[in-house]
């Protein structure tokens, strides 16, 4: 007999639901993790090399593409970053609208996020509402822009589409229904029993490995950490519209960094992102929409334009940061680079993860939003026999500690 | 859909969801059409958790060549009679990521494709449509066997 007294329990490495796949090792010691390790790198779609083969007009189109449900943000870094080279100004007007689809982006994936959460914990009614109230905020969204998913209204130097006095009371009206309901799903969250015993203390994050693993987003800030691009470094409107960093002490009064802490950022970001929507219609200036609307015309500027830029966005999941050089021979950058924000956040897993149980994997890994709609399969060597744990059997040890506890 | 072949469908849909690259996009309006609004779950339609309980294989993305292997494996475990759906462009065609060194091709290049669900994303109505696509076709099969 061997003295090992912990196991191996690989998770993936293809998350088939996961846009960044990840190989996890678990160490474990009956059911309490004792080391983590994972691997990322998978599958990879070389948005960056192809991103080389096409003119900036068209890698909008593909930056859109890089994530599903952040395709605000990713578009906005890029045309930021392109903007930072060439120095081209952005009408007042676009920053606005910029603006307020980044925030109607931040309203739609932190809810989907909520629900997701919910359904890890077994709590699929709460799944099924918070999509519901998910529903009207793409109904606004298609309104606006004409798409539920993909919106299309980034350019290099402004955005597309307007935003009219006409479309008002429309907007004001889903807004409003945020502003009634949000607060039923602030409730289920934060003060059912079952859910607090689930999330506190649960998944820690401490301030300071927060900062040692450069964690961004909600995941940072649930650890007490103020950081947020909107306001550390003001894009678009940001710097004339009143924003503070969300932090958990706001409503709980402490900060623990625990999964708890994570939802109440969140569930405070979505009201926060319906007062900004609100402020941005009232202070909309007037102006033009795009700095050069001949797209030939701005594509032959970028040919001739020789620099690298940076473009910064707050995503919902974090920070995002787009690299770009233009060589100034050719249509195609030379280089673009995209560091998304579960990048960073994927570290953060380890030390949530160390001492939990492994029925808390699927919501630990969950409350830093990594685009995680289902762990795949999962293998467990217990006494150097094999046995395969799928989505389904992770699933039902998350849902046994919740009825656990509601007992 | 008539309501005559409703009637001579034997059991209920059941699909297992596989993503082999996707972006996200079409994945969140696929949870969209099972959540309150389309709420496809009052047809018994549902999200499996393994392929050996699914009639139906739904896959999003183009085929990364990690996943080639992987898919065709779980194209092998769904039960006969079976049927295939590729929701979105990128696994109907490649889409916006054709000509990525490290796409393996369109889903059909790799396993049979019974329907195509285009758009990027395309919307949870299209998606039911689809699905309800598919009910048809495996009822055929059914009746040939």
């Amino acid at each position: 007999m061997s003295e090992k007294t912990t196991y191996t329990l690989p998770i993936g490495p293809i998350h088939p639901a996961l846009k960044e796949p990840v190989a996890f090792e678990f160490e474990i010691e009956g059911e309490k993790i004792v080391g983590v390790d994972l691997k990322v790198g998978h599958v990879h779609r070389a948005i960056e090399w192809i991103g080389t083969q096409r003119n900036p007009i068209q890698i909008i189109y593909l930056a859109e593409r890089i994530c599903g449900i952040c395709n605000i943000c990713h578009p906005l870094a890029f045309s930021r970053a392109v903007e930072n080279i060439a120095n081209i100004e952005v009408p007042e007007r676009a920053e606005y609208i910029r603006t307020i689809m980044a925030e109607l982006e931040r309203i739609h994936s932190h809810i989907l996020w909520a629900g997701v959460a919910a359904h890890e914990i077994g709590f699929d009614t709460v799944l099924h509402l918070s999509w519901a109230v998910r529903e009207k905020v793409l109904d606004l969204i298609e309104y606006l822009t004409g798409n539920r998913i993909t919106k299309a209204v980034f350019t290099i130097g402004g955005v597309r589409r307007d935003i009219t006095k006409d479309q008002y009371p429309t907007i004001n009206k889903a807004l409003n229904y945020y502003k009634e309901n949000l607060g039923v799903l602030v409730n289920t969250f934060l003060d059912d029993k079952t859910i607090q015993m689930r999330s506190k203390n649960c998944g820690i994050l401490t301030e300071e490995d927060a900062l040692k693993l450069c964690a961004v987003g909600p995941t940072t800030r649930a650890s007490g950490i103020k950081k947020d691009v909107r306001v550390d470094q003001a894009y678009c409107a940001y710097g004339d519209l009143d924003i503070k960093v969300m932090t958990p002490d706001i409503v709980t009064g402490e900060v623990n960094g625990d999964v708890y802490d994570r939802i109440v950022v969140r569930l405070l970001e979505v009201e926060q992102s319906v007062d900004l929507i609100e402020q941005c219609l009232d202070k909309l200036p007037s102006g033009d929409l795009v700095a050069e609307p001949k797209i030939p015309k701005l594509l032959a500027t970028l040919k001739k334009t020789e620099g690298e830029g940076i473009g910064r966005a707050e995503a919902p999941r974090g920070e995002v940061i787009h690299y770009v050089k233009l060589d100034g021979k050719n249509e195609a950058p030379y280089t673009w680079k995209v560091r998304a924000p579960t990048y960073n956040n994927l570290l953060a897993w380890i030390p949530m993860l160390m001492g939990e149980q492994i029925a808390d994997i699927p919501i630990v890994a969950a409350s830093t939003d990594p685009c995680m709609s289902c762990t795949n399969r999962v293998t467990v060597i217990r006494n150097n026999k094999k046995e395969i744990l799928d989505n389904e059997e992770l699933h039902r040890l998350s849902i046994e500690k919740t009825r656990r506890f509601a007992r | 859909m008539t309501k005559e072949s409703l009637k001579t469908f034997k059991k209920s849909l059941w699909v297992f969801h596989m993503n082999t690259g996707s972006c996200n996009g079409c994945d969140i309006e696929i949870v969209a059409a099972l959540t309150p609004r389309y709420d496809i779950e009052r047809f018994g339609m549902m999200l499996v958790g393994t392929p050996r309980h699914a009639d139906v294989l739904l896959v999003t993305g183009p085929v990364m060549k990690n996943m080639e292997d992987k898919v065709k494996r779980v194209y092998e475990q769904v039960p006969d009679p079976k049927a295939v759906i590729v929701v979105g462009n990128c696994g109907a065609t490649g889409g916006v990521f054709h000509e990525s060194y490290s796409v393996a091709g369109p889903l059909d290049k790799i396993i049979p494709v019974d329907v195509y669900v285009p758009g990027c994303p395309p919307r949870p109505e299209a998606i039911i449509y689809g699905v309800a696509k598919v009910w048809l076709k495996l009822e055929e099969m059914e009746g040939k066997k």
